[in-house]
């Protein structure tokens, strides 16, 4: 008789987050394999909320920790959590979020309990022995490997599994759990924060982002991008020359180092398409390359393309945006 | 300020990887090799800090006897020392690592003291295992944070400042020693300078033997994702494909408004 699948349930704004949505996904069809049931863990202020929150999404059960030392986050602290509900309900295997948090508390629930743990997982088949596959690189390869363990502790990769609209389902059964904590499970925790520039539309969220590289030439040269930007409501990023050059802040790249964005609409302005950027931008539903080259590797990977230089194209697309809007 | 930096030894890839027709690696005969980039910036953070606070820094990577290269890289831009933990050729696993670099953590700070810092990155460019930094801290007994972004020393104490989920940033103060999981963005590297490659050769790297051990995962093969064949629509040319990109944003429903 084998053990549920257990979830890390992120929240945003009192939701349970996308990635965590995708996790629940990539959860489902392993636990039909299994025969189990798929059960979420919520740790911290709000969780209550937020697993009432996840009926219509196959969550059997949601565990919920909302001891007040873990008002603020707590990566050992919360990896604790976790591993209460695991030692609670002896699951077959934890999955997280690939998310900075979620891959950080799993990773302390694999070094507490000295388990592998296997990152950035997009596809898993449970047999005698579990085969997975895995992204090395960013997503830029693949790997097939094998993970066994008593619990199989696995985090999910960015933007590989959708995450489906929820269907018409009661809330999951919800369980509080209490935890013991150590002092040494909450020496670090958040202890400052500093909101986000206001107005400003994160590339993550956004529906349409635009990216420059090198072929915008400098930091100033951004304004075309930035202009165009703000009449779509859309947000702006960078390549890692971008940012290397000190033409974008650093939270502002899209790729390897920096973040993977998925918007409706990814335009790519003079950027040649390393692959260290392209895993950053390939969960864009669709791509628009305004490059120069039309042999450049961007093209590969680009549904739509305008061959030319930006700084003639992008202020033709403003200026038409404008002109249709009267 | 003692500080530790470990990095680790990737192919500098670019525009396509091409494997080994036994799918176990990337083909890197016409590859050079750098630092993984998080690590890159915490090895220039370590050069910085002690040039302000003095102290010491050493960097260790566990590698091929090739990766030497790196370690003297890190000792081009002003590291002071370097150990080698010299594998041969199999693969370490992340505990694997974590374990051997727990060990040979435990015997440098023995034979020079101890680390205030141990600096990893936040997760390595090749495997993303994203892990061992975590495993090492916690081996020691030392608090550990990674995605770290902003380091600002104070007495017996590190504020580690990072993006936080959902934009914005948060800060994490944590008491010496510490171990920190660096992301790129937390500086911009120097490059080394001719005299600085100079005296990085003339330096000894200590060679460590790792032990080995294998709990998963168990790499079974690498295989190069199919890329997505969308065949790309040419809009247009220059300034005249301005009509059809917006008629596209209009299709999407991203005219707005």
């Amino acid at each position: 008789m084998s053990g549920p699948v257990l979830v890390f349930v992120e929240r945003a704004g009192g939701e349970p987050d996308r990635l965590s949505l995708e996790a629940l996904a990539f959860a489902a069809p392993l636990g039909k394999a299994l025969g189990v049931e798929v059960e979420a863990v919520l740790v911290g202020p709000g969780s209550a909320d937020a697993a009432a929150r996840l009926g219509g999404r196959g969550v059997a059960r949601a565990h919920v920790i909302a001891d007040a030392r873990l008002d603020a986050y707590a990566p050992a602290g919360y990896a604790a959590a976790l591993g209460a509900v695991v030692d609670a309900r002896c699951p077959s295997a934890v999955v997280a979020p690939g998310s900075d948090r979620g891959t950080e508390v799993l990773a302390h629930l694999a070094a507490r309990t000295g388990q592998p743990m296997a990152a950035n997982v997009v596809s898993v088949e449970p047999d005698e022995s579990w085969r997975i596959v895995r992204q090395r690189w960013a997503g830029s390869l693949l790997e097939d490997a094998t993970l066994d363990a008593p619990v199989r502790l696995m985090t999910v990769a960015a933007h590989v599994v959708e995450a489906p609209d929820a269907v018409a389902g009661p809330a999951p059964e919800v369980v509080a759990h209490a935890v013991d904590l150590t002092v040494a499970d909450l020496v670090v925790r958040v202890t400052g924060q500093e909101a986000p520039e206001s107005g400003r539309i994160s590339l993550t969220d956004a529906k349409v982002v635009i990216g420059g590289g090198r072929g915008v030439g400098s930091g100033e040269h951004f304004a075309v991008l930035e202009e165009l930007a703000s009449l779509i409501g859309a947000a702006v990023g960078g390549s890692r020359v971008a940012t290397s050059l000190g033409w974008r802040p650093h939270s502002d790249q899209i790729g390897q180092t920096g973040l993977r964005i998925a918007p409706d609409l990814y335009i790519a302005c003079g950027i040649s398409g390393a692959i260290q950027h392209i895993v950053g931008c390939k969960a864009a539903k669709r791509i628009l390359a305004v490059n120069t080259d039309p042999d450049s590797p961007i093209m590969a990977v680009a549904d739509y393309a305008v061959i030319g230089d930006l700084h003639q194209v992008l202020p033709a697309i403003t200026a038409e945006v404008r002109r249709r809007r009267g | 300020m003692n500080i530790l930096v470990c990095v680790k030894r990737v192919p500098a890839t670019g525009g396509r990887i091409v494997l080994t027709p036994d799918g176990q690696e990337i083909d890197s005969r016409y590859l050079g090799f750098t630092i993984s980039p998080h690590e890159e910036c915490g090895v220039e953070e370590a050069v910085r800090i002690v040039e302000a606070h003095g102290g010491s820094s050493a960097v260790l990577t566990l590698g091929p006897a090739a990766a030497e290269e790196q370690l003297r890289d890190a000792m081009a831009i002003g590291i002071d020392r370097a150990v080698l933990l010299e594998t041969d050729g199999r693969e370490y696993d992340p505990i694997a690592t974590a374990t051997a670099i727990t060990a040979v953590i435990r015997d440098q700070e023995a034979a020079h003291g101890p680390f205030d810092l141990v600096v990893f990155g936040n997760e390595a460019a090749d495997t993303g295992d994203f892990q061992v930094g975590i495993r090492v801290a916690i081996a020691l007994g030392r608090p550990v944070v990674n995605g770290v972004k902003g380091i600002m020393l104070g007495d017996g104490s590190v504020t580690a400042r990072r993006e936080a989920p959902g934009g914005g940033w948060e800060t994490y103060a944590l008491p010496l020693p510490a171990v920190l999981g660096v992301k790129e963005g937390l500086n911009l590297p120097r490059y080394p300078s001719v005299p600085g490659r100079l005296r990085a050769k003339r330096k000894e790297v200590e060679r460590v033997a790792p032990a080995w051990s294998q709990t998963g995962p168990v790499k079974v093969g690498l295989r190069v994702p199919e890329q997505q064949g969308a065949q790309v629509e040419i809009l247009g040319r220059g300034s005249d494909a301005a009509p059809a990109v917006v008629d596209l944003l209009e299709r999407i429903g991203a005219l707005g408004r």
